[in-house]
Parts: structure tokens; sequence; C-alpha cells
């Protein structure tokens, strides 16, 4: 491809701006985010109060982890605790 | 040093190596984002569908066919929850400006585009950074000129001349990165 139009170029660099900084940081954090839900969620089988408690307020139990509450998180750690 | 084609980023994601999945995501988190926008979802919906293009891919890995196909099966996945996210809030299904042809063009464009932010940097740290600040986040030659501590009247001419480098590491004329898949080892 000849990249000869430098006007084309510039259209093409302005294509592709940053994803916002928090977006891009909580999609690096998956894979500890998914470590802790692995520990949230095993306290939860082997602890019914903690659990009964857990599912009273998600938030505040992936806050006290360290982990941001967004709604993708949030649903994933219902979802397997009530599986 | 080269940078990991992505065949070697994907392996090592599957090795568990945060390093690798952290690098993973930076390549190419304006390229999902800016699909997002290609459907002109509202901030909060393109955040939910960014973050479940990269769950998904994080539980995936393992079921990528071809490790060179990781843009492709971005780009499929990122068009797929954007669909499901407009079905699921009730709009009307994308009719004119955003029918499927519109966003394979869209998508071809963001490609074509991904290819020249790859030779982006393989230029000098400079280049790539005036170029980056002005094009893509469209910071004023002042702006620009007082973070670089260069006189803002230089920043025009500074881009011109990058501009021309990047167009000839595009051309093949000077080293640059090959396109993803095709490079060397790190």
């Amino acid at each position: 491809m000849i990249y000869t139009d430098e006007e084309r170029l510039a259209e093409l660099l302005r294509a592709l701006p940053p994803a916002p900084t928090g977006w891009v940081r909580a999609a690096q954090e998956l894979p500890r985010v998914r470590r802790e839900l692995d520990g949230i969620v095993e306290r939860a089988e082997a602890d019914a109060h903690f659990r009964a408690e857990l599912l009273a307020d998600l938030e505040r139990a992936l806050a006290a982890a360290g982990v941001e509450p967004r709604r993708p998180i949030v649903e994933e750690l219902r979802r397997r605790l009530e599986d | 040093m080269h940078p990991l084609t992505d065949a070697q980023l994907v392996a090592a994601c599957r090795e568990g190596r945060e390093e690798a999945w952290n690098e993973l995501v930076e390549r190419f988190s304006r390229y999902v984002y800016a699909i997002t926008q290609a459907f002109r979802l509202a901030p909060p919906d393109a955040d939910d569908v960014f973050q479940d293009v990269f769950t998904r891919v994080y539980e995936r890995l393992d079921t990528l066919r071809s490790d060179d196909a990781l843009r492709p099966w971005l780009a499929q996945l990122t068009r797929n929850l954007c669909l499901d996210r407009i079905r699921r809030d009730g709009r009307e299904e994308p009719t004119e400006d955003l029918d499927p042809g519109t966003i394979d063009d869209a998508v071809d464009k963001l490609d074509e585009a991904f290819a020249v932010r790859e030779a982006l940097g393989g230029l000098s740290p400079d280049c790539a950074e005036i170029l980056d600040r002005f094009f893509t986040r469209d910071e004023s030659y002042r702006t620009i000129g007082e973070s670089l501590e260069l006189p803002s009247g230089t920043i025009a001419s500074r881009i011109s001349r990058c501009l021309a480098r990047l167009r000839d590491a595009l051309e093949g004329r000077i080293p640059a990165p090959a396109p993803s898949g095709e490079r060397v080892t790190r």
C-alpha cells in the first residue's frame, strides 16, 4: 500500500484514539480480579454466613477485596454464587 | 528489541504471564474501543462491551484456532457484542449508516489504521509521541510545545517531518516493524 497522501495518513492516525485509561486498566486487571473472585467464591462455599452477607451487598464485598465493582464483575460474581 | 508477535503474545498469556496480558490489552485497546465507537454505543455500553471483549478473550484464549488470528477474532467478538448490546437495549436494528456494509468498511479502515500505528511504533520515540499527541489526542501546537519543551512554532514542521518518516516506514524505505504476526522475537 502506498501512503503518498499525508492527509490519509493523518486520518488513519486519528482513527484509533486511546481508549479511556480506566477501561484499559480494568481490562488489564482481569487476571488479578479472577483470582480475587475465586477466593471470594471459595470462602462463600465454605461459609454460609459469609455467603449470605456477600449476596446482600456484592459491591461492598468486591470493594473490600480491592476489586473495583464494575458491572460485569458484579454480575459474574452473582452468577458464580448462584450456580 | 522487537515486540512480541501476536502469536507469541497469545502463547505468553496462556502461560499465565500477566505482563503479556497487559501488553495484549494495551496493543488492542484502541482497536476494540474504536469498533465500539463505530457502533456509536453510549459510553457506559461501550465500556461494558470493552470489558466483555477482554473477559471473553481471557477466558477463551485456548479456543483460538490460530494464534495469528487474534485481531480478526477481536474484531468479530467486538462486533457481535456491540450488536447484542443494541438488541438488548431494544434499539432498532442498524439500518442506514450502521448497516453491515458500513461497519465492514469501518473495520477495514481500522485494520489499516492499526498497521499505521504499528509503523508509528517503529519511529523514534519523539516522532511517535508528537504524532500521537497531535493526531490522536488532539493536542494543540502550544500544548505539545509546552509538554516537550519546544517552541510551538517548530511543532508544525516536526509533525510534517515525522509524517513523512511514517509514510516512508509504511512504504518500507526505512526499517519498520512488520505487520502483526510477522515480527521476530522479543
